[in-house]
């Protein structure tokens, strides 16, 4: 079956280009101007069509939380969001620690169709950071990486030996970096908004403290590290050393590290206790510059739901992490209409560079023989981001029924329209 | 002027206005207060709640005789901090209470945010008896009423607060009422106990002990709980007494008529020396009848403003 997306910006992360795709099954058959005969057709005027995007960090929460989301609907708002391929979190119940979870998630996922749910492989059994997972039998099984995301794993020496193993297997750690002593209990940024609403406070160091020892540690062990959702200025600048002296590390920053600060947290709305929390406007900035100057590879959504009655409690007793699917587009078309991001950095930062990071060769770019994942974002749409358009089985985000611009009209996964708006 | 809001909850956004009308109206509750017969039925019929889900003494009875006072049914209820031990959630134990039908709920909680959070979501009046480490907006009033009645006015005045500034709840609801007044703050505190973002306050950062006290007209000092100890905030009772606490030597160095307040209850001999304590400085016990007479303005003005 052939099919025609005509009068395409076509926006990859090196240039964009006008033209048709024609799509031949689940492959990108050619790049061409001519008006080809196909079985659909649509037109793309004055759309942006990308690469699908690509999401290094999520939670669907299944198995063992299927209240919260499950592989279905996370599917679902994944490809409302544009999102193709996500990388789900290890902190399921049973936890992703052994194969058949892993083959469970990913099975699931292809059989719905929607989009392909790539899970992490726990590093350590039970996320407890004290013995390795059996990494080998999970790659064999299809894991993406590895990760204890939620759970920095404290003892270094466990860390490293994780490094170690995990170089054999050519794969990579995603780190969570909260070092958790300094955390206390803490519930959001420590700071100039904590000191007057008398939050306890998270020191951004906390975070800077574990990236600076795992970057350390990459280099120590010759393996490859990837600093989930960095949150402040000076992470960004210690990551931007460690790529300097050529230690082989990767960084993602979320929508919501990029767009909002912890003078939210004035409200006490639960719906911005975050983990990292929020931090402040240099810290905005910083990861915006990373974004332009290499230093942050990816944008990552860290899409965690939880239902409302979960969040509707006292601020430190709130769970951490709101929903992301469906607002990265939105969110980063504004850091474009602000001239402070491009199209093509955004092919670069949630298509390209991840499927750099996670191998994906198929994946990544429109181009001739490239599997067929494809996004056509309309980026003038203006609308309110409502219980109904949303697709997550949650709703918290403190973006409902918020003014957006700009959202995934079409979806295509192998060649297949899974999302219309 | 009046006060227009549903709930008593926080000193931040309280106007010079307001703030007179409840030292006003605390005042007139103070004469009833050295009556006799110390009852009015101004709230004769209502039904307020005490709702502690931390331990007080003080407070709590202070709010128990306020409502008894103007005539009020008050029912005192205890409750374990934590809404998920108990398997309730906070918000539906107030739901709960307020579905009997109770006028007023006078809440204390261990997080921050929490009072606010209930007040929101509940039609009843919600009066702050402290969040966390927030605020404690009555003890604040009382504290101002205090110093007022010994000093003859507010503005201008220098007030030092001394002790555990990041975890205390008083000293923010002094700090904002204080500033709003046009009273000159300054805080003094070993640095683990000055929360990062202090600068936030707008208040002086005194360096050192003698600089703390030697042009106040107010010392409040601030209780030192024994738990920081174990979060490393100091090392011991006795080199906090030494360095931080306010003894008659540091006297030696303040104001002969300066005014000493202590929210309570008072750690003898390591935050304050038994000799200040109880010396003619001290307006401690001030401080506690009044807290009685603000708690009745604040009950029978919420209660009167529907």
């Amino acid at each position: 079956m052939k099919t025609l997306l005509k009068n395409c910006k076509i926006v990859n992360h090196d240039k964009i280009i006008e033209g048709n795709i024609l799509i031949n099954d689940n492959i990108i058959e050619d790049i061409t101007n001519e008006d080809i005969q196909a079985d659909n057709v649509y037109d793309c005027s004055g759309k942006y069509v990308l690469p699908g995007l690509i999401d290094m960090h999520s939670h669907m929460r299944e198995p063992g939380f299927e209240y919260k989301e499950d592989i279905t609907s996370a599917g679902q708002a994944a490809v409302a969001g544009g999102i193709t391929t996500a990388c789900c979190m290890a902190n399921t119940k049973p936890v992703i620690d052994n194969a058949p979870v892993a083959a469970f998630i990913i099975n699931k996922s292809k059989k719905d169709g929607f989009f392909d749910a790539l899970p992490y492989g726990a590093v350590t059994k039970g996320l407890k950071g004290e013995e390795l997972t059996e990494m080998g039998d999970l790659i064999e099984n299809g894991v993406c990486g590895f990760s204890d995301d939620g759970y920095t794993i404290m003892n270094a020496e466990v860390m490293r030996r994780a490094l170690e193993y995990v170089r054999y297997f050519d794969s990579f750690i995603s780190v969570h970096a909260i070092d958790t002593n300094l955390q206390g209990n803490g519930y959001m940024n420590e700071g100039r908004i904590s000191a007057i609403n008398g939050l306890n406070g998270i020191p951004s160091e906390s975070e800077s403290v574990i990236i600076a020892r795992d970057i350390m540690l990459a280099r120590l062990t010759k393996s490859r590290v990837h600093i989930s959702h960095v949150s402040s200025k000076e992470a960004v600048d210690i990551i931007r050393w460690g790529k300097n002296e050529g230690i082989n590390v990767t960084a993602e920053a979320t929508p919501h590290h990029f767009t909002l600060t912890d003078e939210n947290c004035l409200t006490y709305d639960t719906n911005y206790k975050m983990s990292p929390p929020l931090r402040e406007e240099e810290d905005i900035e910083a990861i915006l510059q990373g974004f332009k100057d290499g230093t942050i590879d990816c944008i990552s959504t860290d899409h965690a739901p939880h239902q409302d009655d979960e969040k509707f409690v006292e601020f430190g007793l709130a769970p951490v992490g709101i929903i992301g699917y469906q607002t990265a587009v939105p969110l980063t078309i504004k850091r474009i209409d602000e001239g402070r991001l491009s199209w093509t950095d955004f092919a670069r930062l949630m298509s390209y560079n991840p499927s750099k990071i996670l191998k994906k060769e198929n994946l990544g770019v429109i181009a001739k023989g490239k599997q067929a994942d494809i996004v056509v974002i309309d980026a003038d749409v203006e609308y309110t981001y409502t219980r109904e358009i949303n697709k997550s089985k949650s709703y918290n985000t403190p973006f409902l029924n918020k003014q957006l611009k700009g959202r995934a009209l079409y979806t295509f996964k192998n060649g297949k329209l899974v999302y219309q708006a | 002027m009046t006060y227009d809001k549903k709930d008593f909850i926080s000193t931040q956004d309280l106007t010079r206005e307001q703030i007179d009308y409840i030292l006003n109206q605390a005042m007139s509750f103070r004469e009833i207060n050295q009556r006799e017969v110390k009852k009015v039925p101004t709230l004769k019929g209502r039904t307020i709640v005490n709702l502690f889900f931390e331990a007080s003494t003080r407070t709590r009875t202070s709010f128990e005789i306020a409502g008894k006072r103007l005539g009020a049914d008050v029912i005192n209820i205890s409750s374990s901090t934590s809404s998920t031990q108990k398997g309730e959630t906070l918000m539906d134990t107030v739901k709960n209470i307020e579905a009997m039908a109770s006028d007023i709920v006078v809440i204390r909680h261990s997080y921050s945010g929490s009072v606010k959070f209930v007040a929101d979501n509940v039609d009843a009046h919600i009066v702050n008896a402290g969040d966390g480490l927030n605020e404690h907006p009555t003890q604040c009033m009382l504290d101002l009423l205090t110093i007022k009645l010994q000093k003859g006015r507010l503005e201008g005045l220098n007030v030092t607060i001394i002790g555990d500034i990041a975890h205390s709840r008083v000293a923010r609801s002094d700090i904002w009422a204080m500033k709003t007044y046009g009273m000159n703050v300054t805080l003094f505190a070993p640095p683990t106990m000055l929360p990062v973002g202090v600068e936030a306050f707008g208040v002086n950062i005194a360096k050192n002990m003698e600089e703390a006290v030697k042009d106040a007209d107010v010392i409040i000092m601030l209780r030192i709980q024994r738990e920081r100890m174990a979060k490393l905030l100091i090392p011991s009772e006795r080199e906090y007494s030494k360095l931080f606490g306010l003894t008659p030597a540091v006297m030696q160095k303040a104001k002969s008529d300066v005014m000493v307040m202590h929210p309570g209850p008072i750690n003898r001999g390591v935050e304050l020396s038994s000799v200040v304590a109880d010396s003619s400085n001290s307006a401690i016990l001030d401080q506690v009848e009044n807290g009685v007479a603000v708690r009745m303005a604040v009950l029978s003005f919420l209660a009167m403003s529907k």
